[in-house]
């Protein structure tokens, strides 16, 4: 197969886009319902609903460092040191100030309206009843991650994940491995917890025997991955192709070989999985994005690459469309319903 | 060229005036706008509109090489503050008294994100004219500032008699000949001397001499000897420096009109810098390559190397190599014996 960045002979939904230019940097992009939401890198969140103009709604004053979303609202972190909650209709509440003005650098989003954030080496949980809880850990934190069951954080740092049972009593359990650990995600049946390094590279441990998986391989740091929706396959950035872990047997990746899709002259920069089926977006440094089938490695072209690296890909919850941003402020939302 | 934005790093050891100098960059009419990251966040007021505390978080790298190490905070604050690129034309980080370059420097290097945005442009380190003696004895971290600065502020310079002077400027060059150095009172230097030096730049790397300032003003001297350190022709460089031989740091300057092969080489600059990375602090060479048009140059922090081709060789330009390395208790006997065997 010859590896080509235009992409020519392939199915495109390119021409189905609804294109928007962003003021600022787009680092993340959400739904909420049929709403495509982008994260801008300072200050707001612009809104493009289905019909009706794009409009932009004033989060933060500052640089927005992190966000997550759930069904019915986006929780953004910024350098103001504010946790925000926007819904869709754009209303915004700070859920925390940090006390010491400090950079909000990571946010989670959990089960029964939980929510988490991190400043330096702390790491907050609130529940949607319930009191603020904080758990220091011995290194700035790296990134959070929500079981999908239960109120149990995975906070990732220097040498290892801390993961805590909120509401325990219990001290929270260490698991251990060297180097600085920048991500966290957990598998969607709660089996895994991969985390991504400092180096090219995943860490990730069973957690009912706590063994130890390392994924590697790649050219450049891993700094997007995720779950497709039945949790068979980790998707990842960090490479000029699909890399794709299985995580289908008892022993998830150890001991396999990742499969390996669309290759492409650029890195990839963001993935972004299907919210029912096995397919992958992917999103290059040269602004390619592809849609591509896990079964098969059928792809087809979202967007063609020409510009600035894509920096946000995110399904609405049907997977009937897909945003996209990039670093240069270009954004879209396609249609594929 | 590059919409990479400049990074300037501050060291130097407690009370040397590192702040006096941000303060100084941050309030003169130059019109351009720093973002900052201090550490005693809050000790010191700092006038300016971006100002980001960090927590100097030395990181392994996990490669089995224990000099292998990148600051943490910076991955995490660099990425940060490049979501307000346009805010700001460059960062200025400031470490603590206490604080390795090192890291700081292979950060950019080692973490690619960091690296497509941000350039490090020079470590600038503030050295106390009256104490950088004492310090020189007692504390190997003002040693290692010293080292690793492309530029020197030989600060508080009324403090001191004139003897004392040259005194602390000739333990300076005993431990770095290579670095511009400044003599200031109140680190009063002009700001192009401190900012946008592109030390780092592969393509600055014009010439590799040691400098020695003694009149006050820089002045270049020809050495032929390939010897730097060792040599025993004391010239009176300038203001009459003494020549001075630090025990513990030191610079091995290496020439050779032969031609390099580069299969001899390479191979043998990796291995030094695998073997003897932690102890190699900085390094930088001019290459004459066999069979090679285009000057060949390269630098390196410990164990990571960057090198590429710069320019054509240029007619009338002697085609020599040059290449210098300062660390701690260098096997320099082993360096020149392996150098040697590398010529074509």
């Amino acid at each position: 197969m010859s590896v080509t960045d235009t992409r020519a002979d392939i199915p495109s939904v390119a021409e189905r886009t609804r294109p928007l230019k962003a003021e600022a940097p787009v680092v993340a992009a959400h739904f909420l319902g049929q709403t495509a939401i982008f994260v801008l890198g300072e200050e707001a969140l612009l809104f493009l609903p289905p019909a009706g103009e794009a409009r932009t709604i004033p989060v933060h004053d500052g640089a927005i460092l992190a966000s997550a979303a759930e069904a019915s609202r986006i929780v953004t972190g910024g350098d103001d040191g504010k946790v925000v909650a926007t819904d869709a209709e754009g209303k915004s509440v700070t859920l925390a100030s940090d006390a010491k003005h400090r950079w909000i650098d990571h946010v989670a989003v959990g089960p029964a309206g939980a929510v988490a954030w991190s400043a330096g080496r702390e790491a907050f949980v609130r529940a949607a009843k319930g009191a603020e809880r904080t758990l220091a850990v011995p290194s700035t934190a790296g990134g959070l991650a929500f079981a999908p069951k239960g109120l149990r954080l995975a906070v990732a740092h220097y040498n290892g994940v801390t993961l805590w049972f909120v509401n325990a009593k219990s001290e929270p359990d260490v698991l251990q491995w060297k180097g600085s650990h920048l991500g966290a995600r957990m598998s969607p049946d709660g089996r895994f917890l991969i985390t991504s390094m400092q180096e090219p590279a995943l860490h990730g441990w069973r957690l009912a025997d706590r063994k130890d998986m390392r994924m590697s391989g790649y050219s450049a740091r891993v700094r997007s991955f995720a779950f497709t929706a039945g949790g068979k396959w980790l998707a990842t950035s960090g490479s000029n192709q699909l890399v794709l872990w299985p995580f289908q047997g008892k022993d998830g990746p150890m001991g396999k070989t990742p499969r390996i899709l669309a290759p492409a002259q650029p890195q990839i920069e963001v993935v972004a999985c299907h919210p029912k089926q096995e397919v992958v977006a992917a999103g290059y440094a040269d602004g390619l994005v592809l849609l591509v089938r896990i079964e098969d490695g059928a792809e087809v072209l979202a967007r063609k690459g020409a510009g600035a690296p894509i920096a946000a890909l995110a399904w609405s919850a049907s997977g009937a469309a897909l945003a996209f941003g990039a670093e240069d402020g270009a954004a879209g939302v396609i249609d594929l319903g | 060229m590059s919409d990479k934005v400049p990074v300037t790093v501050l060291t130097g050891y407690l009370g040397a005036g590192k702040t006096t100098l941000l303060n100084r960059i941050l309030s003169e009419p130059h019109g351009r706008k720093y973002a900052v990251i201090v550490n005693e966040f809050g000790e010191i007021g700092i006038d300016n509109d971006l100002v980001v505390g960090a927590d100097e978080e030395v990181f392994e790298m996990n490669n089995g090489c224990v000099c292998c190490t990148v600051r943490g905070d910076l991955v995490r604050i660099i990425d940060g503050l490049m979501r307000r690129k346009g805010k700001f034309d460059a960062i200025i980080v400031e470490t603590t008294g206490l604080a390795d370059p090192a890291p700081v420097a292979q950060t950019f290097f080692m973490d690619d994100n960091v690296g497509r945005k941000a350039k490090l442009d020079a470590v600038v380190t503030v050295a106390d004219a009256k104490w950088l003696n004492e310090r020189l004895k007692d504390a190997p971290e003002a040693k290692n500032q010293i080292a690793f600065a492309d530029v020197i502020l030989l600060n508080k310079t009324d403090l001191v008699a004139p003897d004392e002077l040259s005194e602390v400027e000739a333990r300076i060059r005993g431990i770095n000949p290579y670095a511009k150095l400044h003599r200031t009172e109140r680190c009063k230097v002009a700001l192009p001397e401190v900012l946008g030096r592109n030390a780092f730049d592969l393509d600055r790397i014009l010439e590799i001499e040691p400098e020695f300032l003694g009149d006050g003003g820089h002045h270049h001297h020809e050495h032929d000897d390939a010897h730097e350190h060792d040599h025993d022709d004391h010239h009176h460089h300038g203001g009459g420096l003494k020549h001075y031989h630090d025990e513990e740091i030191q610079s091995v300057s290496l020439k050779t009109e032969r031609p390099l092969d580069p299969d001899k080489f390479f191979p043998w600059v990796q291995q030094l810098v695998q073997t003897e990375g932690p102890s190699i602090l900085r390094c930088k060479g001019i290459l004459s390559l066999k069979n090679d048009d285009a000057r060949f140059v390269f630098q390196g922090v410990h164990m990571i190397l960057d090198g590429d081709h710069q320019r054509p060789w240029q007619q009338g330009e002697k085609r020599e190599s040059r290449i210098v390395f300062i660390g701690r208790n260098l096997p320099e006997d082993r360096i020149r014996e392996g150098f040697a065997g590398c010529a074509a």
